[in-house]
């Protein structure tokens, strides 16, 4: 095939089927809790409900795309952009399966986290520009906690760039051809599993949403497709950290029998499944908890898991 | 730590217990008897109409949805020349019921009302009077209270008790 199509096709590909994944997330999330609720969900447009996405989809077209007159325009307007445009570009770097990657960078993964750090941008601009208590409130509680997540989300990468001596997302999937990453740096696996919840503010991290405190949070003001972006911003954040967990500790695409996009799918979707149970089971924590945990119990182990990782590859090395 | 781990494995076992959800429209749920739902008004045992428009359901209702207009028959005996509720602000408290001193109004369990248009749940008397009792089978107001008539008090007739005095403190 020509070249040129081919990367086009990719490209296509990676936005549409993500933004889809993200809607049908929607269903599939409550679904489960209800599942884990013994409720039902959901069940009543379509086949077990699965046309309610696309009934509050048509519903939130419909809304109005109020902008509070006190509110900054401009910001206001942007803010729910970036978190879509971050979300998707990280997408890029995604090994899906062997040769369909938009972008095979040597920094992929570097370039991952850098995505990830400008995400905060959408959340504390929503916050400031909004010109209400709870946005704000919801913005600074967002600033804080991702960056202070942020600091060991790196750092617990590190253990399998080490391993693998690349920032390559493909050269990590490869390295883990006779063993899983999860076994050697399972630690960093855990560390990265907690900064990633903490990093799509999900529950039992959403304390700049927090809605029995702040309304919504950030994103109190926001109406229509707009909030609507927020929305689908976090699921896709949701399937790019249960992306990135299979690529960076779980083989990515590697298994027996199956086609190697089928595993990916599998893998992922198991961790999806497991941010949604987190949100079933788990209750917030207080702020000043999450912020000591952070910065007292996980960035110190963090850098014990490097150091450690580190020692022995040397010592593996000589 | 642990108790988080045991949290979320205990969830998880959740996948394999019934669920408490009542499929409503395909499976209704059982409503007792005296369920406060929607409002209806009763007749006596003969078939008259038991309201005799006295206002008190109208009082005793917090959110003020009856309204009526008591008139006189030639003789003499009060009814309502219309009554309507609003059933779009009614709350289903049953105090008009609690209220009414001839168990004219009555609450049922029905409560499927749904509407599309909001003045299609204002509900006039004939939409509200049904064709018997109700909960209060044997019932008739006027052969307890006696009734006046010309030349004839109440009480007054054979086989019939003077009326209670109110105003003694003895019964
Ligand atoms: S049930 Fe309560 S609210 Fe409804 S009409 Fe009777 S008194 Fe009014
Ligand atoms: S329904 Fe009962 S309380 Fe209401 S006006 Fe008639 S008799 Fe009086």
């Amino acid at each position: 095939m020509n070249p040129i199509l081919k990367s086009l096709l990719i490209l296509f590909l990676v936005i549409f089927i993500p933004l889809n994944l993200a809607a049908g997330l929607i269903w599939l999330e409550r679904r489960l809790l209800a599942l884990w609720q013994d409720r039902y969900g959901p069940n009543r447009v379509g086949p077990f409900g699965v046309l309610q996405v696309l009934a509050d989809m048509i519903k939130i077209f419909f809304k109005e795309d109020w902008i509070p007159p006190f509110a900054d325009k401009a910001v206001f307007v942007i803010a729910p952009a970036i978190i879509m445009i971050t979300v998707l570009m990280s997408f890029t770097v995604v090994p899906w399966a062997p040769g369909a990657t938009v972008a095979n960078m040597n920094i992929g993964l570097l370039f991952f986290l850098a995505m990830s750090s400008l995400g905060v941008y959408s959340i504390v601009l929503a916050g400031w520009a909004s010109d209400s208590k709870y946005s704000l409130l919801g913005g600074l509680r967002a600033s804080a906690q991702m960056l202070s997540y942020e600091v060991f989300m790196g750092l617990s990468l590190m253990g399998t760039v080490l391993l693998t001596g690349s920032f390559r997302l493909n050269n990590i999937v490869d390295a883990q051809r006779h063993m899983w990453f999860v076994i050697p740096q399972f630690l960093g696996f855990v560390l990265f599993l907690i900064a990633g919840v903490a990093e799509t503010r999900r529950l039992p991290f959403d304390l700049p949403e927090a809605e029995s405190e702040l309304v919504a949070g950030f994103h109190s003001e926001y109406s229509g497709m707009k909030f609507g972006m927020f929305f689908v911003g976090e699921y896709l954040g949701v399937i790019l950290i249960s992306a990135m967990i299979t690529v960076l500790f779980f083989g990515g695409w590697r298994g027996p029998w199956l086609p190697p996009i089928v595993w990916f799918a599998l893998k992922t979707l198991c961790f999806i499944c497991f941010f949604i149970l987190l949100r079933a089971a788990l209750p917030r924590p207080r702020f000043d908890q999450l912020m000591s945990w952070g910065w007292k119990v996980m960035l110190p182990l963090a850098l014990i898991n490097l150091l450690v990782t580190g020692a022995v590859a040397l010592a593996a090395r000589t | 730590m642990l108790s988080i781990l045991r949290t979320l494995w205990n969830v998880l076992l959740h996948m394999f217990h019934r669920r408490e959800t009542v499929q409503y429209p395909e499976e209704k749920p059982y409503l007792p008897p005296r369920h406060k739902g929607r409002i209806i008004l009763s007749r006596d045992p003969d078939g008259g109409e038991r309201c005799v428009a006295c206002y008190l359901c109208a009082v005793a209702c917090p959110v003020d949805c009856i309204s009526l207009q008591a008139t006189e028959d030639e003789t003499g005996r009060r009814y309502p020349e219309f009554f309507r509720i609003n059933f779009s602000r009614c709350i289903f408290c049953g105090y008009c019921e609690e209220a009414c001193p001839t168990y004219a109004i009555q609450l049922t369990p029905d409560f499927e009302m749904g509407e599309y248009h909001r003045q299609n749940l204002v509900y006039e008397k004939e939409d509200l009077l049904i064709n018997g009792p109700g909960k209060r089978a044997g019932y008739n107001f006027w052969r307890v209270s006696g009734v006046q008539i010309g030349g004839k008090d109440k009480g007054e007739a054979e086989n019939e008790a003077p009326p209670v005095d109110l105003h003694s403190p003895l019964p």
